[in-house]
């Protein structure tokens, strides 16, 4: 009981220890909760595929009532901004090759004549494929009221009506799939860095060699090393949590401990790479530069962007190693569709067997790395 | 004159040397570039491919099955039918199906009077995939629907209008052309500046750089000997990205080869004395990185318009996004890959990025002076 008693207290000044080692230098404490704020509200601001606004020109050669009216539907919402109206067939490619405008509504000749004959008038429109997921939102906004003024035009109630409901996310807002998402992000960019540099630093310094010959056991010393900076990611997740919940207000389906859990899990397989990435390299510089080359692809391949499913298979069996996606996924699901744990369970396999691989590694590492 | 191309000699045989003895750099410089370009145009898609879609064919009669048979052999689609909704919407939260056609028991009768309804439901969860599965879910059934009124007569007399839609520069409709091009710019955004800080950092730390001081090294030499290898082995990994995109996975290119040469070397100047003024004014490397990450990186993937469209965004976000070398680099080169030479957009950001290129010279030789005296 005492030899336990002594155990804690080593553990205990061991966590004081590396806790004053990251918190004291004032700069790092700004950089571990500034960009932290930073990203949230960038994200929260930038990360949007929905369409705001789309400059367009214009190229009626119709000029009837009904290219008119189609004119004044289009442009009704607000979405879609005329920028230029065109005289030509040949002014229609300056525009757009000059990013001016980021789409051509072209409406035939005919367009008045065929619809007042019974027949189906033809809008031409020539959007930008530089950027193919904003030109195809524009695709489907213009079908759509194309549908919906044919439908005024042919004056009765529609032959198949058609409800869309969007569960969990009714608007479509993308931000809400990125906000939840951001949560584990931030734990992938610092937390696993700072578990890596606090032993290359002390390498560097060569005090690990000391902490070795103290009567610390290595699975202390790693408990030592692990327990800041997966608290500091629990603090961080907070930040960006409360940050979601009321400056967003994104609703909140799920259940808090579950959330929790899964962001706990993830911070200690992160912990882990961070420790094995540490343990493989010798000096800070190395330590960054390792982290980096693990963090790209890691975020590539976690459908934080784009999703899983659209990779070639043998990629989506890669990123089976990759903790990261498994995290996003469970916390997305929680997040905003309340998942409950039977839902998300096989997202936790992956994220345990990262962790019980990599922290037993990271901790033989520490001391067969000096033979 | 000639003493001070020695000395500039000398420093950048220092400095290759150190290159080439540190597996840092070349990981960085060469090996991770390719791998990003591998595994962005190999896996990075936001094109909607085989769905899985549930429909609930609560009406089993061969007009319900026929409405819905456009989702058959669509690349789009994956359709799975079940008899319920409660089925269907087991398979929704086992992450079985992204969304669900909902045909309710009266579809056929109601058809028949002229005013049916169908419901289309999706997972928000997945929001980008679902506004897409969305738009062509409605465009299908709104084809059925036109085609079904064209057979049976039931519409024929009133016009209605068709969208006949056209994508410029990118006729295969995919976002792999979208991600390449605009890869290559964050790929030069970190080979210059995440590694330039890095490195330089370094020297600051270990005091190697001070020691340099007291050499009759110039402020300007001591700035040309460091930028010169960095700006190398920055135009080395992007020649082999540009190379690997082109031949590897057949990206487009339509524009100038000289072009693209002279502005990505001026974005790599830009990126480059980005990274040196960094380290000189932080001087430690975790700040260096973390730095070099939320200024450089994460604003150049947020803002440049290389996922996010810049028209989308709020305002305030588009004047940091236009206030930006890398919008201005990024449009380029999409530009030149995918459209081709449009000499005004060419020339434009070409001189843009010019003059950001020597702002940051001035900048960071008098942060280099400004340590001498």
């Amino acid at each position: 009981m005492k030899e336990f008693y002594r155990r804690l207290q080593a553990i205990g000044a061991m966590l004081q220890k590396e806790f004053l080692a990251t918190l004291k230098d004032p700069a790092s404490r700004v950089v571990l909760i500034v960009p932290c704020i930073l990203q949230g509200f960038l994200f929260g601001y930038a990360a949007t595929y929905n369409l705001a606004e789309v400059p367009y020109a214009l190229y009626d050669e119709s000029k009837s009532i009904y290219s008119r009216s189609f004119v004044a539907h289009l442009e009704g919402s607000g979405i879609f901004q005329r920028v230029q109206t065109l005289s030509g067939s040949a002014e229609m490619a300056p525009p757009i090759d000059s990013g001016q405008v980021m789409a051509v509504v072209r409406i035939s000749r005919d367009f008045a004549d065929r619809i007042s004959r019974g027949e189906t008038g033809t809008v031409q429109l020539i959007t930008d494929g530089r950027n193919p997921m904003t030109s195809g939102l524009a695709q489907n906004y213009v079908s759509s009221i194309a549908a919906s003024y044919s439908q005024e035009l042919s004056g009765r109630t529609p032959l198949l009506t058609i409800q869309t409901r969007t569960w969990y996310n009714p608007n479509e807002i993308t931000q809400w799939m990125f906000l939840p998402s951001l949560i584990p992000l931030l734990a992938i960019t610092q937390v696993l860095l700072l578990s890596g540099l606090s032993v290359a630093r002390e390498r560097e310094n060569g005090t690990f060699d000391q902490l070795l010959v103290t009567p610390l056991h290595p699975l202390e010393i790693l408990i030592g090393k692990a327990v800041p900076p997966v608290c500091i990611g629990l603090v961080q997740a907070t930040l960006m949590l409360l940050l979601s919940l009321f400056w967003f207000q994104i609703p909140f389906s799920g259940s808090v401990l579950l959330l929790y859990t899964f962001i706990l899990l993830f911070l200690v397989s992160c912990v882990g790479i961070g420790l094995t990435v540490s343990a493989l390299s010798s000096t800070m510089q190395q330590v960054m530069v390792y982290n980096f080359a693990c963090m790209m692809p890691m975020i590539l391949l976690s459908g934080f962007a784009t999703p899983v499913r659209n990779m070639p298979v043998w990629l989506q069996y890669v990123t089976y190693v990759n903790p990261f996606r498994f995290a996003i996924d469970a916390i997305r699901h929680i997040y905003l569709e309340g998942a409950p744990f039977s839902a998300i369970a096989f997202d936790a396999v992956p994220l345990l067997m990262v962790a019980c691989i990599t922290m037993p590694l990271a901790g033989w590492m520490f001391r067969h790395k000096l033979a | 004159m000639r003493e001070s191309i020695r000395r500039i000699q000398a420093l950048m045989y220092k400095e290759f040397c150190q290159i080439v003895r540190d597996k840092s750099t070349v990981l960085i410089g060469i090996v991770l570039p390719l791998v990003l370009i591998t595994l962005v145009a190999s896996g990075m898609s936001l094109d909607v491919t085989d769905v899985p879609i549930a429909v609930v064919l609560e009406d089993s009669s061969p007009l319900a099955r026929d409405a819905v048979s456009f989702l058959e052999g669509s690349a789009y689609f994956e359709p799975r039918y079940v008899t319920s909704m409660q089925e269907a919407e087991q398979l929704m939260s086992a992450q079985q199906a992204d969304g669900i056609v909902c045909i309710p028991s009266d579809f056929s009768s109601r058809v028949a009077r002229g005013n049916a309804r169908l419901q289309v439901i999706l997972n928000g969860v997945n929001t980008t995939t679902a506004t897409t599965v969305r738009g062509y879910l409605t465009a299908g059934l709104q084809g059925w629907m036109q085609s079904y009124g064209q057979r049976t007569g039931v519409s024929g007399t009133a016009g209605s209008i068709s969208v006949v839609g056209r994508q410029w520069f990118n006729d295969a409709n995919s976002s792999t052309y979208l991600f390449v091009p605009g890869l290559i710019v964050i790929v030069m955004t970190l080979v210059g500046v995440f590694l330039t800080a890095l490195v330089m950092a370094r020297e600051w730390e270990r005091g190697t750089l001070e020691s340099l001081f007291v050499t009759p090294m110039r402020p300007m030499e001591l700035l040309i000997s460091k930028l010169v290898p960095y700006f190398l082995v920055a135009s080395a990994g992007f020649v082999l990205c540009v190379l690997l995109a082109v031949f590897g996975y057949q990206l487009p290119f339509h524009g100038s080869c000289l072009a693209l040469a002279i502005c990505s070397a001026e974005y790599i100047i830009v990126s480059v004395c980005l990274g040196l003024t960094i380290s000189s004014i932080v001087k430690k490397q975790f700040l260096a990185c973390q730095l070099a990450l939320f200024v450089s990186l994460l604003p150049t993937v947020m803002f440049s318009g290389f996922v996010f469209d810049l028209h989308s965004v709020p305002a305030a976000i588009r004047v940091v996004g236009h206030l930006l070398p890398a919008t201005y680099y990024m449009e380029f080169v999409k530009t030149i890959f995918l459209a081709g030479n449009n000499w005004f957009l060419l020339a434009r950001n070409g001189t843009i990025l010019a003059a950001y290129a020597l702002f940051f010279l001035a900048l960071s030789l008098r942060l280099a002076q400004k340590r001498l005296s």
